[in-house]
This record gives structure tokens, C-alpha cells and sequence, in this order.
């Protein structure tokens, strides 16, 4: 049996009808995890923490007393915290960090009988757009151009995660995102991926990047999967001040929903000539077949979106800079220091050697756009421009349901291609899935359709502030019409 | 797809980091700059500033900044106790630890 190509739903099914068991569940994604470590998917593996968990969840459907996901094995972004487990953040600086509390949302997870298969590889800190950052080495996407023999990058900075998900290791698995950490990494592997609003779900746990954008966010190879992670772990948490005290979104309900009358609005300021040909051809033919359906499409305007990579820029590493200085060398983490040096001189050396380039990189931005003389024209200065940008939505959903965008720019490219992979072209590569980011937005990546070289494309619904069920409706109805069910080769 | 130079232009029209800024901010953020890297960052902090003023030309004039999202009271809980006696789980990742403290070194002769 294949069980790893299963989606989420097909085998709760399964496993309630005693057609398999958790433990063979199981037994095939390790196979497949074994047969595909090259493709370096995770920093910690916990396989047999997941045996002993799967026999557990056996005894459990034996009883009847199985929860809504039990026996499902997921993997595990680095960014959250695990309790008793190592928790790296991709870094050197928490290579032997093992927390003594759980995050929110694995605790959710685990309390729904999720099994965890391991702690995925991410971009050090989340900071990246290819998942190479990492202090692990990179993960590679299993899927590949046709005819060749380069590796592709998984996005990021969640790329072990949606790695994991495309290649059938795992059949659904967290990630968060800050610029669109989940939806990029979604959209390079041809899978789905849903960064609920800001406030949905509890930060508690996760390690801080950006704290006023990290949102958790979930994977999965189907529409349905990931509503079902969304819906378990979204909620309010009191252990998070930002969490948001308002009742849940009902998916399940929305995704029955046909888009007879959903309004859908085309923000012009997307068409780009940095935008690939093919994702732009995906996106006109998409708003047709929305039309198709019965959804009304009409353009609307984002004035400010131009201003979204220069706001991110700023802000993200400012919150950075100063999350980032918890990391010391003093309480945990690692410590660089030698006989006669001071407290300072231990701090610098214990930084230095603990931090990626990139991370020393948005450190010093961060700290430059906050150090005086510079914070009002450029911290201030983004902040004011991230109300304008937020205000843009505001407008533009008085008129509309939905935005319908691509997700990236460009399908995955080679770890080699060095014009795509200098930081700053990285950066652009974010230009589509910041502005939700800025305003908090719920938005999901769903795959749409192979290019010429069989390589993944995607397409992004963002939806209004805490309105996740018109995503959901959205994105239910055109994962039908694409009718998605490719799977990278030998996966 | 058009990389970051065909986006933005010729980057680093001029150098707005020298040696002295580089320096004084990594002195900030507690980071060593290895010598022979200095120039590497003037010109790759440049490169992201030219990036970063593009926000110049945004008009905010009698705009708020805006903090965060939410548009809701941080809610706050009673200011009373409801954990410790975790001196251990406290200390476990520390990487010195002696009598109940964290051990870093002389601060005052």
C-alpha cells in the first residue's frame, strides 16, 4: 500500500474503518522519509517518539476514544517550541536548545492525536526566501525541471515543511509566516498553504522573528487538510496578548458554498513585469474560470503595494533586532567565551558565532533604521506607510470578497541560479505576499497548475481581516476546477 | 523573471553606509564585523537602503504610524502569581549556572 499519498481526510476515513492501522500509516511515511533524506527535510527526527505515539493511537481507535487526528503524522516546523524536544529555529545559536514548555498550537495538535515525525529545516530565524539559510544545511524541493539534474530550492523560509508535504514524507505539517513563509514555499512545491489573520492563531511558542506579522500556518496536499489544522489550533489563547477573543470561522461550512455572487477583485497594481508569463497566464485563466462559477471579477486598485518590500524591509528587521537581542549567551543558547573576557566581549563573540549571514544581516538593518537619527525617517516612516497600505485594503474590501493574486513571482529555482538567489532579488521575491502580511490579512496559496518544465505554480486568495471562511469558500471551489493531482516525480 | 538589479535599478548610486556607520552599528547589535568584511557590508547595507528610501517618496503626511494589526485592547490578566517553582526548568538550557544564578563573567573589580 501506498498510504503516504493519502490526503489527511481520506485516511481518518481509513483508519475509523479499520482498513489500515496507525502504525502502518505510519510505517509508510518513514520509507518514504528514509528513501528521501537528501532531501534534508528535517534538523531533528523523532521516529520513534511517533512509533510509540502511533500504537498509542491504535489502542485509541480500538476503544473508540480517537480524537479528530489521531494517528496523522505531521511534521513540525523548527519554530515551535516542543517540550522536552530540540528546538532549533534553524541556528546555531539554539543548536542544543530543548524547551520546558510546548507552543499553543502543538499542543493542539498533539491533544487531536497528531503524531510528529520530526522538527523540519527552515531558513535560520525564519529569515529567507529558499530555505539555504538554514544553519542545517539547505532543504531541496523533490520537484525538478524537466531534463534537470540541478536542485531546486523549497521556498521558504518554511521549506522543510511544505518539502516534507510535497515528497509524501508528511501528510500535513505547520509552518509560520512573517512576509509569506507558508504561501511561497506553498505555491514552489505544488501544494496548499494558509496563514490564518494575525490574532487567529496563539504565537505562544513559536520563537520570535517579526512579532507584530508571525502568524502560525499550516500545509497540506488539499484544500480540506489544511482547513482541518486550521480549524483545530486556531482560537484564542490567553498566553498571547495579540491572540484575538472572537469566535472562530466555521471552514467546514463555508467550503460547502458554491461562488454564485462572491466578488473578487483584481488589484492592478499585481501586474508587474517581474511577474513569469506563466504564473500571469495561470492568474488571467483562474479569474476566468471564477467568472465560470458565477463570481463577479472587477479590478481594484492598491496604491500603496509599491511601498511593501521597502515597509517590510524596515520593519521586520527592526523587530528583529531587538527580538534577537534575548540572545546572549547568558540564560540559553550558545555561549562563545574565553578566559579574561568581558561581559560585552562575551556577548559579541557568542553573537557572531552563533548568527547566519542573513540573520547578522537584518540584525544591522534592524538596528540602523532604530538607532537615532534614523528612527523617524525610517521605522516611523514604515510604519506610517504600512497604515497606508492597510488602509488600501480596508477600502477595497468594502467592495470586494476576495483578492485573487499570485502568490510569487517565479516557480522554484535552482540553489545554483545566482541572479534569483542574491538576498536582494530574494527579497522580491516576497512582493506578493507581504501586503497581507501587513495587514494582518488571512490569505492561502493553492496550486494551480505545472508550467513547461513540470514545475508548480500557485495562486494566492487573501481574504478580509478574520474573514478565513471566504478564503476557504474560494479556495474549496477552485481546488475542484483546477483539479490539482500532480506529485513530483518518483514521489 | 527580472532579478533585484533589473527591479530597482543599479543599486548603490551612492554609498550611504561607510566603514564608521558599519561599525558603530554592529557595535549596537553586539556583533563582531571581521575586518575584511566591512567593505562587503558598506556596500551590501547601501544596496538595502537604496531599496528601503524608496519609502521617501510615500506621501504620510498626518498619518499614524501603525503598531499593530489589532484594532483591540491588549487584554491583560490579574497582576497576580500563577507560576514558578520552575528554578530547574529555568536553568536547564543554561550554559552556566551556579547557587540558583546565571554565571557570566566579572562585571565589577
Amino acid at each position: 500500500m501506498n498510504l503516504n499519498n493519502l490526503t489527511i481526510i481520506e485516511a481518518i476515513a481509513g483508519l475509523k474503518k479499520k482498513d489500515f492501522s496507525c502504525v502502518e500509516l505510519l510505517q509508510d511515511h518513514i520509507e518514504a522519509l528514509e528513501k528521501h533524506r537528501d532531501l534534508n527535510i528535517f534538523i531533528t527526527e523523532t521516529l520513534d517518539l511517533a512509533k510509540s505515539k502511533a500504537l498509542e493511537s491504535d489502542q485509541k481507535y480500538s476503544h473508540n476514544t480517537n480524537a479528530i487526528l489521531e494517528g496523522i503524522p505531521l511534521a513540525i516546523k523548527d519554530a515551535f517550541c516542543t517540550n522536552g524536544i530540540r528546538t532549533t529555529q534553524g541556528s546555531k545559536i539554539l543548536e542544543n536548545f530543548i524547551p520546558t514548555y510546548e507552543s499553543t498550537v502543538t499542543t493542539k495538535l498533539f491533544a487531536q492525536g497528531a503524531v510528529m515525525l520530526g522538527k523540519s529545516n527552515m531558513d535560520e530565524f525564519a529569515m529567507g526566501s529558499a530555505t539555504h539559510y538554514s544553519s542545517f544545511g539547505p532543504t531541496i524541493n523533490p520537484w525538478k525541471e524537466d531534463g534537470s539534474n540541478e536542485q531546486f530550492v523549497p521556498g521558504g523560509s518554511s521549506g522543510g515543511s511544505a518539502s516534507a508535504v510535497a515528497a509524501r514524507i508528511a501528510m500535513g505539517s505547520t509552518g509560520t509566516d512573517t512576509g509569506g513563509s507558508v504561501r511561497q514555499p506553498a505555491s514552489f512545491c505544488g501544494i496548499v498553504g494558509f496563514k490564518p489573520s494575525y490574532g487567529r492563531c496563539s504565537r505562544y511558542g513559536i520563537i520570535a522573528f517579526a512579532s507584530s506579522l508571525d502568524q502560525a500556518g499550516f500545509f497540506g496536499r488539499s484544500v480540506g487538510d489544511v482547513a482541518l489544522l486550521s480549524d483545530i489550533c486556531m482560537g484564542h489563547d490567553e498566553k498571547d496578548a495579540t491572540s484575538a477573543n472572537i469566535a472562530k470561522p466555521d471552514l467546514a461550512e463555508a467550503m460547502k458554498k458554491n461562488l454564485k455572487g462572491v466578488r473578487v477583485g483584481v488589484p492592478k497594481e499585481y501586474y508587474s513585469e517581474n511577474l513569469d508569463p506563466e504564473i500571469e497566464k495561470l492568474w488571467v485563466d483562474s479569474l476566468e474560470m471564477l467568472k465560470q462559477e458565477g463570481a463577479i471579477v472587477e479590478e481594484v486598485s492598491l496604491p500603496h503595494t509599491k511601498y511593501g518590500i521597502s515597509a517590510y524591509y524596515v520593519i521586520a528587521p527592526a523587530e528583529a533586532s531587538s527580538n534577537l537581542a534575548r540572545y546572549d549567551g547568558v540564560r540559553y543558547g550558545l555561549r562563545e567565551y574565553k578566559q579574561g573576557m568581558s561581559l560585552d566581549e562575551m556577548y559579541e563573540v557568542t553573537r557572531t558565532a552563533g548568527f547566519g549571514s542573513e540573520v547578522q544581516r537584518r540584525i544591522m538593518i534592524g538596528t540602523y533604521v532604530l538607532s537615532s537619527g534614523y528612527y523617524e525617517d525610517y521605522f516611523l516612516k514604515a510604519q506610517r506607510v504600512r497604515r497606508l497600505m492597510s488602509e488600501d485594503f480596508k477600502k477595497v474590501f468594502e467592495k470586494v470578497d476576495i483578492l485573487l493574486t499570485p502568490t510569487a513571482p517565479t516557480s522554484a529555482f535552482s540553489l545554483d541560479n545566482e541572479s534569483q538567489m542574491d538576498p536582494l532579488s530574494l527579497y522580491l521575491n516576497d512582493l506578493y505576499t507581504i501586503p497581507a502580511s501587513m495587514a494582518g490579512l488571512p490569505a492561502i496559496s493553492i496550486p494551480g497548475r505545472l508550467n513547461k518544465k513540470s514545475m508548480p505554480l500557485g495562486v494566492q486568495i487573501v481574504g478580509k481581516r478574520f474573514d478565513e471562511e471566504s478564503v476557504f469558500r474560494v479556495a474549496k471551489n477552485m481546488e475542484r476546477c483546477f483539479n490539482f493531482n500532480f506529485s513530483p516525480k518518483g514521489f | 523573471m527580472k532579478n533585484a538589479v533589473a527591479y530597482w535599478g543599479n543599486l548603490v548610486r551612492d554609498m550611504s553606509i561607510d566603514k564608521d556607520v558599519v561599525l558603530k552599528t554592529a557595535k549596537l547589535a553586539r556583533l563582531n564585523i571581521d575586518a575584511n568584511k566591512i567593505s562587503i557590508y558598506c556596500e551590501e547595507l547601501s544596496k538595502v537602503l537604496d531599496v528601503i528610501d524608496t519609502l521617501k517618496s510615500a506621501d504620510t503626511t498626518g498619518v499614524e504610524p501603525l503598531v499593530n494589526v489589532n484594532e483591540f485592547e491588549m487584554l491583560t490578566r490579574e497582576d497576580i502569581v500563577t507560576d514558578g517553582d520552575c528554578v530547574d526548568k529555568i536553568f536547564k538550557n543554561a550554559p552556566k549556572e551556579k547557587f540558583g544564578y546565571f554565571v557570566v563573567p566579572k562585571v565589577v573589580e
